[in-house]
């Protein structure tokens, strides 16, 4: 086991050095230059000329490259290249938080609605019930996040006042406000996940119960609850699992369009400005943890599979 | 008393083109510790019969029509799912055709063979790991305590449909349903399954009902034996005499298909010409019939009945007369 998280850790150290190296070629070959644009009042070139030179951007492209690899192996991620030149890894520490409790709620909320609403779907198949589950999962499917978000500060904001419509409160705060503030962006990027989740653990579920072993286990003599909790639910999760690991990596990309929307600082503001802004660091320094996360989560996924499935070793 | 009796059993499913009837009231009786044998091919009714025993006959799509099944005197049909649960693993238990997927992948051996009795026996997990150990061994299996540990995927076939037959016996049931137990097995392994099955309900007591497509099984194992063919039992008897003198055209057709040692080696095996009926489509007559070599024009339009020969053996043919042989074929 030791042996294998190694080598997938390797491998996720390649991946991020893919990513790292083409998120840094492609931000060159956009076009743009964010010095002409900061001096563009001024309009003295010479100015620019002095910044680029300060941030080592007047280097051929595949020097930089190597200076840039060269810091982000020492873990500098180096300066934002605008106004006080904030260090983008305490840029990064300041958003990022908001980010990851944003995505962890949505992706709570997603579960918690999406397996009990499955389990029932596929327990009274054909039912209204079911059909009832099977309508909001469409009807939360075909919502685009931002237009739900809009819908829900609407509703819960604007008209009855409940909630607050934009913002961010840390845990530090209290659990109430930190709620308050993230559960209404969690709820919008959340809802179609909750969606496709549901939907899976339903199909998954009814796969699970046609099997020789349920029809066994009920001729045990055992009880209904218990075949489907105890018999049915851990086989009918390892494909939802797969699914799930995958929304959890999406639900960080959704994060990032409707913190806009609630004005939320996370790494989704921070990624938009730094490219509206050609703040190649903060870009490429947000992408590579957004990276991370998405390589991180997919490791976890395999590792739970091992620890549901007997079936799964790595060696 | 019989310990089962299945009488006039009814069954079909609801299907998107209308009521197929599966089962269509069949009659037979188990006694205490004998081993019944219900032989027919595939979709001739002879599993859902069996689950229906159990109550085990998803309802819908499946529909019980008629008939009664007593079981130690009461009537299984009238039971609820509550009753049906402590009949179920404990007074009469299963053993399924497919030893490699009637076992749950993601649960260990151990806890597969203690749920039932820690439930039904009331034994805490020691004792029934304990007990679990015996009966492992009970199987033939060696290692006991380790194989508890273990999962399915690190077990063999035939091991494990050792543990499923200890699983059976795990709560002293009186009566176990074994629906082709060897049928997925090597037919090296077949015969050692079915010996142990033998053995172990001799030993314990226990009555089996055995359902097969192989007569040879019956041959061997089998105190009795009843004959399905799409959905009726055609023939019913004590098992050497339904072998020796079978009354039936199907049956005969089933021993001559089937590859015997005793004859010389150039009898060619003789098939059954044709193919069972369509169950939704059932011809008015007797369903062998259309398949029949002696087959005569009251067949084709009346169903026939039970003819009585000595001994309790019965088969449904209008033309016994003609077809059963003075001896053994």
């Amino acid at each position: 086991m030791s042996k294998y998280l190694l080598r997938r850790l390797l491998g996720a150290t390649v991946v991020m050095w893919a990513v790292a190296t083409l998120v840094f070629f492609m931000l060159r070959a956009v076009p743009g230059d964010p010095f002409l644009a900061m001096v563009f009042d001024t309009g003295d070139p010479a100015a620019a000329d002095e910044m680029r030179r300060a941030f080592g951007l007047d280097d051929p492209v595949y020097v930089q490259y190597f200076k840039y690899l060269l810091q982000v192996i020492q873990g500098n991620l180096g300066t934002s290249i605008y106004g006080s030149r904030v260090p983008v890894s305490t840029i990064i520490a300041e958003s990022f938080p908001r980010t990851i409790s944003l995505t962890v709620l949505a992706f709570t909320i997603a579960v918690t609605i999406a397996i009990p609403a499955g389990l029932i779907s596929a327990l009274y198949k054909y039912s209204a019930l079911d059909h009832g589950v099977t309508f909001v999962a469409f009807l939360g499917l075909s919502m685009p996040d931002f237009w739900l978000a809009i819908l829900l500060i609407i509703t819960f904001a604007a008209g009855l006042g409940w909630l607050p419509a934009i913002g961010y409160a840390p845990l530090s705060s209290g659990f109430g406000t930190w709620l308050s503030h993230l559960i209404m962006p969690a709820i919008a990027i959340g809802t179609p996940f909750a969606a496709i989740i549901a939907r899976m653990v339903r199909s998954s579920m009814l796969e699970v119960l046609k099997t020789e072993y349920i029809q066994v286990a009920r001729s045990k003599g055992l009880m209904r609850w218990y075949i489907l909790l105890q018999h049915a639910f851990p086989n009918a999760l390892i494909p939802v699992i797969t699914v799930m690991g995958i929304a959890l990596a999406l639900l960080m990309a959704g994060a990032v369009v409707v913190e806009n929307v609630f004005a939320i600082k996370g790494l989704g503001r921070v990624l938009i400005q730094g490219i509206l802004n050609r703040d190649y660091p903060v870009v490429q320094g947000a992408i590579l943890v957004v990276s991370g996360i998405f390589v991180l989560s997919n490791l976890v996924v395999d590792v739970l599979y091992a620890a549901i499935d007997p079936r799964i070793r790595y060696e | 008393m019989s310990l089962l009796s299945v009488h006039d059993l009814e069954l079909g499913f609801e299907t998107p083109a209308g009521h197929v009837s599966a089962v269509n009231g069949i009659s037979y009786t188990v006694e205490p510790g004998e081993i019944v044998a219900i032989v027919g091919e595939s979709g001739s009714g002879k599993t859902v019969a069996a689950q229906a025993v159990l109550g085990l006959i998803p309802q819908p799509p499946g529909e019980i029509t008629g008939g009664r099944v007593e079981f130690d005197g009461e009537d299984l049909l009238g039971f609820s799912e509550q009753q049906m649960r402590t009949i179920r693993g404990r007074r009469i238990s299963m053993v399924f055709q497919e030893p490699m997927t009637s076992l749950n992948p993601v649960l260990s051996i151990g806890r597969q063979m203690t749920e039932a009795m820690r439930l039904h026996l009331g034994l805490t997990r020691e004792a029934a790991e304990q007990r679990a150990v015996e009966l492992l061994g009970l199987v033939g299996i060696a290692d006991p305590g380790r194989r508890l540990r273990q999962y399915p995927h690190h077990l063999s076939g035939g091991m494990r449909q050792r543990v499923m037959i200890a699983i059976a016996i795990a709560c002293e049931p009186v009566l176990i349903i074994a629906d082709e137990p060897t049928t997925a097995l090597d037919v090296t392994i077949q015969a050692q399954i079915l010996a142990l099955m033998q053995d172990l309900t001799r030993r314990l007591g226990v009555a089996l009902v055995i359902i097969t497509h192989n007569l040879g099984v019956v041959a061997r194992y089998a105190d009795r034996v009843n004959v399905m063919y799409a959905g009726r039992i055609v023939e019913q008897g004590r098992a050497d005499s339904v072998y020796r003198r079978p009354g039936h055209p199907y049956t005969i057709g089933l021993l001559n298909s089937v590859p015997r040692l005793d004859r010389p080696r150039d009898v060619p095996i003789e098939p059954i010409p044709g193919s069972p009926p369509d169950p939704a489509r059932l011809p008015p007559g007797c369903a062998f019939a259309p398949r029949c070599l002696h087959a005569v024009e009251r067949c084709r339009s009346e169903v026939p009945p039970s003819i009585s020969f000595e001994g309790g053996h019965t088969a449904r043919c209008w033309q016994t007369a003609v077809t059963r042989p003075e001896t053994a074929p």
